[in-house]
């Protein structure tokens, strides 16, 4: 179980860098980058994950209920939420690259640029 | 580098990265088995401590309030970046709104997709000012609510009105809202300094209720200013990238 989960955190994140490293298209490659982050929520919530475990919400649970971790779930949540934001930036460069160089493949910005 | 040469480099990055991890991975505890203390003391503190039934938010806006800050940040710098890169440059004129995105076919919106759109946007703005107000008890809070309150407005150009969508998200009020947000959230945390006590401490009244509306003290109050400064970015972000596929073009075309 414990390998499982390690290795969909792998392969989460190998997914995205080889998308990341291999893209012929911007749009195509910040998927990609959201695909790498993902990874990191597996494992911040796996981390966190205790066998039996219920959700830190105690409305409607007794208090001494056996809970996973609510820190990570608490960094997840920033994660999200910083993803969102990289990812709306990194999309407003594209627009511009896009403008300036008329391309967006992102192997010939470097030759744009000289 | 050729793109054969880079998929190979990348190839070795990862099988060395592959190396590593694996050997990290040696003597960690397995799947299900958190070691604690950390979050284990939380769960079983912050009820009574915070009167927060929701741990997660007593995390984010109490216990590492100051994490949560810096990540508000990023998102308001990240709005504000967005803004910056997105202005209208040299050579570049307002046009009448037109989606100007080439090769695709102009069809105006659906009856259906106006109708639901319209009929959504009451429920949103009602359950993203719940999510915004919950907190303290569900798995709830400013940055959830604070996206489904910009989604409800995003709807508003779903349903055919984009001269209403930027009637309801002009400029001013949108960049307003953010700082507004943002700013208070570092005030509530001053705040606590006045009082002698470390910033971000929780020096409201509680409550008597853990998880009711009025306890949790500054964590329901921060979660609002989140909301706020949340809704706001996300809209100004989805308001200046319809600009560009609408308004903005080259002047001359």
């Amino acid at each position: 179980m414990s390998a499982l989960f390690f290795a969909v955190v792998a392969w989460v994140a190998g997914a995205g860098l080889y998308g990341i490293v291999t893209s012929r298209h911007s749009v195509h490659q910040v998927i990609a980058l959201i695909v790498l982050q993902t990874s990191t929520y597996v494992l911040l919530l796996g981390v966190g994950y205790k066998a039996g475990g219920v959700a830190p919400y105690f409305s409607d649970i007794s208090r001494h209920a056996r809970t996973v971790d609510p820190v990570v779930q608490a960094l997840a949540l920033t994660d999200v939420v910083v993803e969102a934001a990289v990812t709306t930036l990194l999309l407003a460069f594209i627009i511009q690259a896009h403008k300036r160089f008329g391309t967006v493949d992102p192997q010939q910005f470097s030759q744009l640029e000289g | 580098m050729t793109p054969s040469v880079r998929r190979w480099l990348c190839l070795a990055a990862i099988a060395g990265f592959a190396g590593f991890y694996l050997w990290g991975l040696q003597g960690l505890p397995g799947f299900g088995r958190y070691p604690g203390p950390y979050g284990n003391i939380i769960a079983s503190h912050a009820v009574e401590q915070a009167h927060a039934t929701g741990v997660v938010s007593a995390v984010n806006f109490d216990y590492r309030g100051f994490d949560t800050l810096g990540e508000e940040f990023i998102l308001f710098i990240a709005a504000t970046g967005v803004a910056t890169v997105l202005r209208r440059l040299r050579g570049e004129r307002r046009g009448v709104p037109v989606d100007q995105v080439g090769g695709r076919e102009q069809t105006g919106t659906s009856d259906a997709v106006r109708v639901m759109a319209v009929l959504l946007v009451g429920p949103m703005v009602l359950y993203g000012w719940y999510l915004t107000s919950h907190a303290q008890t569900s798995p709830a809070g400013g940055f959830q609510g604070g996206v489904v309150l910009a989604s409800a407005v995003v709807l508003v150009y779903l349903a055919g009105q984009f001269q209403a969508f930027r009637r309801i998200t002009p400029v001013g009020l949108l960049e307003t809202a953010e700082a507004v947000g943002a700013g208070s959230f570092v005030a509530v945390g001053l705040s606590a300094l006045a009082y002698g006590l470390a910033y971000l401490t929780n020096i409201l009244p509680l409550g008597h209720q853990p998880g009711a509306v009025d306890s949790s003290g500054t964590i329901a109050l921060i979660s609002f200013f989140v909301g706020v400064e949340v809704s706001a970015a996300f809209a100004m972000m989805v308001a200046e990238l319809l600009e560009q596929a609408l308004v903005i073009r080259e002047t001359g075309t």
